[in-house]
């Protein structure tokens, strides 16, 4: 499959990347180069598999539903590029 | 003092036992030796006054009589593992500056059982990469070299591999998603083994594929990686995916003796176009196992070729919802904003400037096969390969078969700089032997097994049955009596 370079700008704004114009056209011959490789799986009959969700066969635990951690403020706030009144600061989201 | 070159963990234990030599006189070489290899550029954030304080410790528990068996012995850490108020960043640009507030439970377990940290260690970025090409601290340099050429260590797990391969610490902690631990580990002439997926807590690593990345010991040899590795293991509330399970005495399981073992060779790894020197690398060593006294078994494992396909939907698939969290807000760096930015332009512009090339690729990817549309023509189409793979060892090994032989890579190191202008895929063909093990959350160890005809060291690998690492780590421990393995990389740094 060939992705074109509209694709590719759609991907990326997905992503969360910021890609310059000049740079989708190589982005998208990359991606379809992967993704031409990752077409191999169609010859694989799957009919009847169920998709994989654990390698290991066993049941998650549980446990009972309470709190075990908290009161941690300031380790929390301490990697934080803006940090506010013990709060992260971040661009203005609601006009 | 000692030649670092001939130390072990094992032998190391004894000797700080004994009191022929304490941990402050081991930990103060390994400094040393750091300090004057930074041509290799292994160690990225260096930690001797860590180093220091835990070797002290250890001394007085070695006095004390209580000192298990990785009390007092010098390791690295690669930079993936969370470590207290030491950066700890992935080798990423988007990590800058981040100290985490928390231990990983990997290395609280071994820094418990008095392990000293000398530093941590480079690796490609977020563990995506097959050459240490993609760190944002510089490439790793292999220690060993041919033709005056600088060489890859391999990656993702490269300053660990190349730090244990020119005697700058006794072992390295590594992570292994797709061939991490033991490519590069049979780039350098050592051994790294991947434990069954949910031996080892990934509590506290940062994450790049969950359901495939496992964190494994890279030391000098076999009885050394059941060492470390036993003190790695162990069930973990914190990791849900951890398995609740009593780890057995590896070190024990090391009888060397492998009579009646049923041995599989797998026909698919007989790749087009495979050196000689890699598939008389494989014969010599299926040779050492049939007259060590195990039984050879050719048996087929028909869903390989597709392991490396599914592998590039699955690993980017997860990457891209685990890499969400690094979006500027609560940790790491942030861009610049400009007037009228907003936070949309605040997460593009970061993720751009603090993810690297192959990073931002694979998160790409990601996004795309799972978006609207394409998850079921690539996701699940994926995990459906990925489920016939893992069947395809489930039925060998009811068979009876005991440990699978396959090269470890296709190669030996190569060049720094030599795959720049390949396309993405040449890269991740380096994984072909070793990702089906990931795939299926088996055990797989690679052993250094000869040279080729640079010198280079190469590798064989073993697969073992879930939850056998100790089996399988007496067959490779077979392996390596009969191979015997002595080179070392000539000193140049």
């Amino acid at each position: 499959m060939s992705i074109d370079t509209e694709t590719a700008r759609r991907v990326a704004k997905l992503a969360r990347i910021k890609v310059e114009d000049d740079a989708l056209p190589a982005l998208a011959q990359e991606f379809s180069a992967i993704l031409g490789f990752i077409e191999q799986l169609n010859e694989v009959d799957v009919d009847g598999i169920e998709p994989m969700t654990s390698v290991t066969p066993q049941r998650l635990k549980r446990r009972t539903d309470v709190v075990t951690d908290g009161s941690q403020q300031a380790a929390v706030m301490k990697n934080a590029p803006d940090a506010r009144e013990g709060f992260f600061a971040v661009p203005k989201v609601v006009e | 003092m000692t030649d670092l070159s001939k130390l072990t963990i094992a032998s190391s234990r004894d000797a700080l036992r004994k009191g022929d030599v304490s941990s402050a006189e081991l930990t103060n070489a390994y400094l040393g030796a750091i300090e004057g290899a930074g041509a290799l550029n292994a160690f990225v954030h260096h930690t001797p006054d860590i180093a220091k304080a835990q070797a002290a410790a250890a001394d007085v528990r070695i006095k004390s009589g209580d000192a298990p068996d990785m009390c007092g012995i010098p390791l690295g850490i690669k930079d993936l593992f969370c470590t207290k108020g030491v950066p700890s960043q992935a080798a990423s640009g988007i990590l800058n500056g981040f100290k985490p507030e928390y231990e990983s439970t990997v290395t609280t377990q071994l820094f418990d059982a008095g392990a000293v940290m000398l530093g941590k260690l480079n690796m490609d970025e977020f563990a995506m990469g097959s050459s240490n090409e993609t760190s944002v601290y510089g490439n790793a340099v292999n220690p060993w070299k041919f033709d005056d050429r600088e060489l890859t260590p391999g990656g993702s797990s490269g300053g660990s591999a190349s730090a244990v391969a020119a005697d700058l610490c006794l072992g390295a902690t590594g992570t292994d998603t797709g061939g991490s631990i033991r490519q590069p580990a049979a780039f350098t002439g050592i051994t790294g083994i991947k434990p069954t997926y949910g031996r080892v807590s990934r509590w506290g690593v940062v994450a790049f594929a969950s359901s495939l990345d496992q964190a494994g010991p890279m030391t000098k040899d076999v009885r050394d990686s059941a060492i470390m590795l036993e003190a790695m293991c162990g069930h973990d509330p914190k990791d849900s995916t951890s398995m609740d399970m009593a780890v057995p005495n590896f070190e024990a399981a090391l009888t060397g003796d492998i009579k009646g073992k049923v041995i599989g060779i797998p026909k698919e790894y007989r790749m087009d176009g495979m050196p000689a020197e890699i598939e008389k690398l494989w014969e010599d060593g299926t040779g050492m196992l049939k007259d060590a006294g195990a039984i050879i078994r050719d048996i087929t494992l028909p869903h390989t070729k597709y392991a490396l396909p599914a592998y590039y939907v699955i690993a980017p698939a997860e990457a891209s919802s685990n890499l969400a969290r690094y979006d500027g807000v609560r940790f790491g760096h942030r861009a610049k904003l400009d007037a009228g930015d907003g936070i949309t332009e605040m997460y593009e512009k970061t993720r751009a400037e603090g993810f690297g090339a192959e990073v931002q690729r694979r998160v790409m990817v990601g996004t795309y096969v799972l978006s609207a549309g394409f998850y079921d023509a690539y996701y699940n189409r994926a995990r459906k390969v990925r489920a016939l793979i893992k069947r395809d060892f489930d039925q060998v090994f009811a068979a009876g078969v005991d440990a699978i032989l396959t090269p470890a890579t296709p190669s030996a190191a190569f060049g720094l700089g030599d795959m720049v202008d390949a396309d993405p895929i040449q890269m991740y063909l380096n994984d072909v032997f070793t990702v089906t093990v990931n795939l299926a959350g088996l055990p797989g160890i690679a052993v250094p097994a000869g040279v080729d005809a640079n010198g280079l060291p190469l590798g064989l690998q073993l697969i073992g049955r879930p939850w056998e690492e100790g089996d399988l780590l007496n067959v490779a421990y077979a392996l390596e009596q009969a191979a015997g393995f002595v080179a070392k990389p000539q000193k140049w740094w």
